[in-house]
């Protein structure tokens, strides 16, 4: 039964990994650059159901969409001012701009709101499921959380596979010089990426602190890092990849915790990485690429 | 350049070692070294010009975190030691000086910590009220040490934040926390299977954890679990709470901070795990989280010295004028803060402080008068000094009920 309940918790952490690690590898997949902001945007997204729900007292259905918007404009102008400029540039200048913009978002929020912790009101209010006789209890945010997250990933997959926007991206992420030579926009679709992976960004950020509700500028720098993992795991790029790597990431977490040490969880993921990368360098799910000559 | 550093440390040492001395108590101030003769040269001439009028001012440096997840600490400990000040310079001061208070910023953050007392160096603070939590008063007493500069935390509870003879404190000692914890729960017969969530990567946490754990198994209270966790995953607390279940524990001991405390006692809520829960006074301040479901800290016990609702005179009074001035009721740390500032005033009266002394000299003095005074605080009545720094004082707990603190 216990066994149960810490699978259950590690399901629970897992899916908010595997929401955020979604919005990485969709990002990655397609633009070719890690976007180490995207941790950022989470809590931005936090911060704006925070003030529109708690603050002024909005519904929270509008709170989360409200949230969405703000994020998919601040990843569209995070892309336009920072990153596009450097499409040419290697990819070291990218990532090392991508950390700075993720300081930046960080010591903007600590600017408005403070470092001083806030209290998140749960925006899932559907009651929680006790089975057993309430021996077992699963979060009905957990449930939430895992239906978001199952229909993100099949959203995704259909909308990169099926629609013309979709396959633009194809295109652009194997061959932005070809692509264009075709007549793609490369600069519009990759500003559509960035606006998909930022407003799922927001929607992890609703269901983050909902499950964890306090509230910090830090509070996405972590879990974000962590989905990053879940995402290489799974096979950096693939989208089904994003999602079972991060459930698998917080399974392993959580059954570490209750049944190696709770100290060493956090050594024993990253070990399982580290092994699963030198077995299958690509990931779980990861397609190995010809480079063509 | 590596030269450079090289000479640059080497230099940092020589003044070091040229400087020292604050430590030897009295008798270092007497043999005051060359380098310092200069100061108290222009000291003098002040004392002899300026007299003991009443233009002179003592200046106190306070510094803890007044923004960030500790900001409650830091904010309580501030106004208490500000409504300490008013009324000593209402009442004419200590010794005839207008006290003054520059309380700074330190984001519980060591480095900003020792910022703000370089800032407050500058400013001309003669004594330091700080920094309120420990690991930042411990880089700050690196620094006072150095500077041979009197430092009296209200507190900071890891052991080496008294590390120094210029170091004392008014909190009690993790440590003693922890045993005093451990003594509480046996003497009071709260529970006999206890389980232990606290955070490994703190010093505060681990070490009231150790000392507990070593008192624990005297008083026969079984330690049932023991869950640790790291500053990198402070977020789910969901396996450790099942483990705690699972282990039939009937009290589960918090020697930890409110943020964490708040998602414990959030997600036991959510499994249903009805335990007692029992912390020491990092979970003070718990009530102030913003937007913080407060039924849910319904019975939680917690060692603090202080209780606002105590009826003895002095408390009555402090939390009167704290509530008329800052809107709320006060908590420990406000006593801690309000008890720093009338400690040193009894130090500086016993050791004669006047208006003309060096920082150094005062704080000589202050070193050799600690073990000789006896403060009736907020945070205990009697309380007595060691030359370690260490306060002897007796432990009191409180239970929340109905959103507020109530002795126990």
């Amino acid at each position: 039964m216990s066994f149960a309940a810490h699978l259950i918790s590690g399901i629970s952490l897992g899916s908010v990994y595997a929401l955020i690690a979604l919005g990485y590898t969709m990002v990655y997949g397609i633009a070719k650059m890690l976007n180490f902001a995207h941790g950022d945007v989470i809590m931005i997204g936090g911060y704006v159901v925070f003030v529109t729900v708690s603050g002024m007292g909005m519904n929270p259905l509008a709170g989360i969409v409200v949230s969405m918007a703000a994020c998919t404009v601040l990843g569209v102008v995070i892309e336009r001012v920072a990153y596009r400029p450097l499409r040419g540039a290697s990819p070291l200048a990218v990532l090392i701009t991508a950390i700075g913009v993720s300081y930046l978002l960080q010591n903007i929020a600590l600017l408005a709101f403070g470092s001083d912790p806030k209290a998140f009101s749960n925006v899932v209010t559907l009651p929680n499921l006790e089975l057993f006789d309430g021996q077992l209890v699963i979060k009905s945010v957990t449930v939430v959380t895992v239906a978001v997250s199952v229909v993100v990933m099949i959203g995704l997959t259909l909308f990169v596979k099926k629609t013309k926007i979709g396959r633009a991206m194809t295109a652009v992420s194997e061959d932005k010089g070809a692509a264009q030579l075709m007549g793609i926009n490369v600069n519009g679709t990759i500003a559509v990426t960035f606006a998909i992976g930022s407003s799922l960004a927001a929607l992890a950020g609703v269901l983050l602190c909902s499950a964890y509700p306090s509230l910090t500028p830090y509070t996405g720098s972590m879990p974000g890092i962590k989905a990053f993992v879940a995402a290489v795991f799974g096979g950096i790029g693939s989208i089904p990849g994003a999602f079972i790597g991060g459930i698998l990431l917080g399974v392993i977490e959580n059954l570490s915790k209750a049944y190696i040490s709770s100290q060493l969880a956090d050594a024993i993921v990253f070990s399982i990485l580290i092994i699963v990368l030198l077995v299958k360098p690509t990931g779980l799910l990861g397609k190995q690429v010809q480079e063509k000559v | 350049m590596k030269k450079k550093l090289l000479s640059l440390v080497l230099a940092g040492a020589m003044t070091a070692a040229v400087v020292t001395g604050c430590g030897n108590s009295a008798s270092g101030s007497q043999t005051s070294d060359g380098a310092d003769s200069q100061t108290e040269e222009s000291a003098a001439d002040s004392q002899t010009s300026d007299g003991a009028s009443s233009g002179d001012t003592f200046k106190i440096g306070g510094i803890g975190p007044l923004t960030g997840s500790a900001a409650v600490y830091g904010v309580a400990a501030m106004n208490g030691s500000q409504i300490a000040v008013d009324e000593i310079n209402a009442a004419g001061g200590i010794n005839g000086m207008t006290v003054e208070l520059n309380f700074q910023d330190d984001e519980l953050d060591a480095e900003k910590s020792v910022n703000a007392y370089n800032v407050l160096k500058d400013w001309g603070a003669q004594v330091i009220d700080g920094s309120v939590t420990s690991a930042c008063s411990i880089a700050v007493s690196d620094k006072t040490h150095e500077d041979q500069m009197f430092q009296l935390t209200p507190s900071g509870s890891a052991v080496d934040c008294v590390q120094y003879d210029n170091a004392f404190r008014i909190c009690f000692s993790d440590p003693n926390q922890g045993i005093a914890s451990a003594q509480y729960i046996s003497e009071n017969k709260l529970a006999s299977k206890i389980a232990v969530i606290y955070d490994s990567s703190d010093v505060y946490s681990s070490g009231i954890y150790e000392k507990f754990a070593q008192e624990a198994a005297s008083q026969s209270l079984e330690i049932v679990y023991a869950g640790a966790f790291t500053a990198d995953s402070n977020k789910d607390f969901s396996v450790q709470l099942q483990k705690a279940k699972d282990a039939g524990a009937e009290l589960v001991f918090l020697p930890i901070y409110y943020t964490e405390a708040s998602l414990i006692l959030t997600q036991a809520a959510d499994m249903g795990l009805d335990v007692q829960f029992f912390g020491c006074d990092g979970l003070d301040g718990i009530l102030d989280v913003e937007n913080f479901d407060v039924s849910l800290a319904e019975g939680v016990m917690l060692l603090t010295p202080f209780a606002a609702d105590a009826t003895d005179a002095l408390t009555v009074k402090f939390v009167e004028a704290y509530q008329e001035k800052y809107g709320e009721t006060p908590n420990q740390f406000a006593a801690d803060g309000y008890d720093t500032i009338y400690t040193i005033k009894a130090a500086a009266e016993k050791a004669g402080i006047t208006a003309g002394m060096s920082t150094e000299e005062i704080c000589a003095a202050l070193t050799a008068a600690m073990p000789e005074i006896t403060v009736d605080g907020l945070t205990g009545e009697g309380i007595t000094w060691d030359a370690s720094g260490e306060p002897s004082k007796a432990p009191k707990a409180v239970v929340i009920k109905d959103g507020a603190y109530a002795a126990m």
